[in-house]
């Protein structure tokens, strides 16, 4: 159950109150890509296609894998991505 | 809307024994005395008997009518109120009324109760519902489970978790000063973004502050934001320093400041959460953040809160009032504080031996071989004040003994000296040099009563005209 609550913005306003979503890059050329997989059925089958024309592409490309869908990434699954790849991919549906 | 009827309204609750007790008047005042309006804060079958009764299930037209007590009994004429009381008064009721019989078999008088619309929590959500708050800050709305998170994720945090500013906190914390939470206290570097009253509060319930702290928080933040005391290069600069807060006066009691035991340290939530309120406004108003437009190689931890209060003896003239305030007021220094250094001195017991000891500890501020940069707090804990004292030094005298002790012969201080690179220009090899700038040494009491300690409180190594200069502002209370 989630419930909307109300704050009042600390802050000078200077900035737009819903934080705007990082850049795209221009180009993934040098770029390391992560796909991650949530260990839904079939879910392998999209990335596996993914890896191959990123390959083709000369995109070094990292896999990574949840132990499940039902709960969110260990943290240190989190962190070893983040650490290791310029973008994600995630499957988020079979 | 609550419509202001020509006649009379009662406001009760049937949990209230006198608003039991004057329910059975209440068909007879209608009758003989109307019209009668009856608003019940609890029960809808309240007054039953009057046709124009109501539930005051939301408690508008009680918050409209400004109760404070049940039962109120308001005489309106032409939409306007012309009297009221509270409780049971018989005289009352039967002038409000014009009957003079009313109630003739009841006691001349009980006492009301509380109207539901003052229980705790409630006022403010009325008041944001119905009234006129004046609140101008942005509504942010979120769906996170945790509030106190959603603050994290939009860096509204130093570090440690804050209160989320709810509309109803915030109002809360309004409270506590009488100001218009529009006015603007002043413009907020390095943005130089308008700071209003609401955001001192939005900030100062996020920092954890009590309501009645908020005269302080905006003494401070009106002194940190003069030209003198020059914030824009304190929250910039790569050394270590952030602005601390010295309160003196009767609001530090009123308020439970600390000024005894640890009060350098942690615990006391006046003192943590005043200095705290002015660093997060810093932060959020301002934008001054560490990694971005705050470039300090190392910091100190009080910049996340250093704030106390001087432990005044009548023996001793305190800071403020040496700095202008009159007796008996309130008031807040700021200083461009680093960290604490202490002083272990338990063997002096007289005034020439002690202040040779705080000579030499007080030399080391930025660097031995530097002068006339850095200010300095001296804090005198109250064993080693009693040193003092009872030679019959004053403050003054302290300073003035101190002030001379701390001049050197420049060719101990230039640079080379020593075989040490660091020192002062070349030029004053063959002058006298004194440590600190004119006015640049303070001096306060404070601390618990068993110790024979005191400390050093380097001050910003850009002090002066050149960077940060302390600055002192009265608590309006």
């Amino acid at each position: 159950m989630t419930q909307t609550n109300v704050m009042l913005d600390p802050t000078g306003e200077l900035s737009p109150a819903i934080r705007a979503r990082l850049a795209r890059p221009d180009s993934l050329a040098g770029k390391t890509v992560g796909l991650l997989d949530i260990s839904k059925p079939r879910g392998d089958v999209f990335l596996d296609r993914l890896e191959e024309r990123l390959t083709a592409m000369e995109v070094t490309v990292k896999r990574y894998r949840k132990p499940t869908f039902t709960r969110v990434a260990p943290t240190e699954l989190k962190q070893q991505i983040a650490g290791e790849v310029d973008l994600v991919v995630e499957g988020l549906a079979d | 809307m609550t419509a202001l009827p020509h006649g009379l309204i009662v406001i009760a609750k049937r949990d209230c024994p006198t608003c039991q007790l004057i329910e059975p008047l209440l068909a007879d005042i209608d009758r003989r005395s109307g019209p009668l309006t009856v608003y019940s804060q609890d029960d809808p079958g309240f007054g039953s008997e009057v046709r124009d009764s109501h539930y005051d299930n939301s408690l508008e037209h009680s918050f409209r009518l400004n109760a404070e007590f049940v039962p109120t009994l308001i005489r309106m004429e032409n939409g306007k109120e012309v009297e009221r009381t509270y409780g049971w008064h018989r005289e009352d009721w039967q002038r409000l009324t014009g009957l003079d019989d009313l109630g003739a078999d009841l006691p001349l008088m009980r006492p009301g109760c509380g109207s539901k619309t003052l229980e705790p929590g409630v006022a403010e959500k009325l008041e944001l519902k119905f009234g006129d708050t004046r609140l101008g800050a942005r509504s942010i709305e979120t769906d996170a489970d945790d509030l106190i998170e959603a603050c994290y994720e939009r860096g509204w945090s130093d570090g440690l978790p804050v209160v989320p500013p709810t509309p109803e906190r915030v109002l809360r914390m309004l409270k506590g000063t009488d100001r218009d939470p529009a006015e603007e206290v002043g413009l907020v570097p390095p943005d130089l973004a308008p700071c209003t009253v609401e955001k001192v509060a939005i900030n100062a319930v996020m920092a954890g502050c009590k309501p009645e702290y908020m005269p302080v928080v905006l003494a401070a933040l009106e002194a940190a934001l003069t030209d003198e005391f020059g914030l824009h290069g304190l929250l910039c600069t790569t050394m270590f320093a952030g602005p601390m807060i010295i309160a003196n006066g009767p609001v530090t009691k009123a308020i439970g400041m600390n000024s005894g035991g640890n009060a350098l340290g942690q615990g006391n939530r006046a003192n943590a959460t005043i200095g705290r309120a002015l660093q997060l406004i810093v932060r959020n108003v301002g934008g001054g953040r560490p990694g971005e437009i705050d470039r300090a190689t190392l910091g100190t931890p009080g910049k996340y809160t250093f704030c106390f209060a001087e432990a005044e003896d009548s023996e001793w003239m305190p800071l403020a009032q040496e700095r202008g305030i009159a007796a008996g007021r309130s008031a807040v220094t700021l200083f461009a504080a680093e960290g604490v250094q202490g002083i272990v001195d338990q063997k002096s017991r007289d005034p020439e031996s002690l202040a040779k000891s705080f000579a030499l500890a007080l030399r080391a501020v930025d660097h031995p071989k530097m002068a006339m940069a850095g200010d300095a707090v001296l804090v005198v804990s109250p064993e080693h004040s009693r040193v003092f004292i009872e030679a019959g030094w004053s403050k003054a005298r302290l300073l003035e003994e101190l002030e001379s002790l701390l001049k050197f012969p420049g060719e101990e201080m230039v640079a080379g000296a020593g075989g040490i690179a660091e020192g002062i220009p070349e030029q004053f090899r063959d002058k006298t040099v004194s440590k600190f700038r004119p006015g640049g040494l303070l001096i306060v009491r404070a601390g618990g009563t068993a110790g024979l300690f005191s400390a050093v409180i380097a001050g910003w190594a850009a002090s002066g005209p050149v960077g940060s200069t302390s600055v002192t502002r009265e608590v309006k209370v």
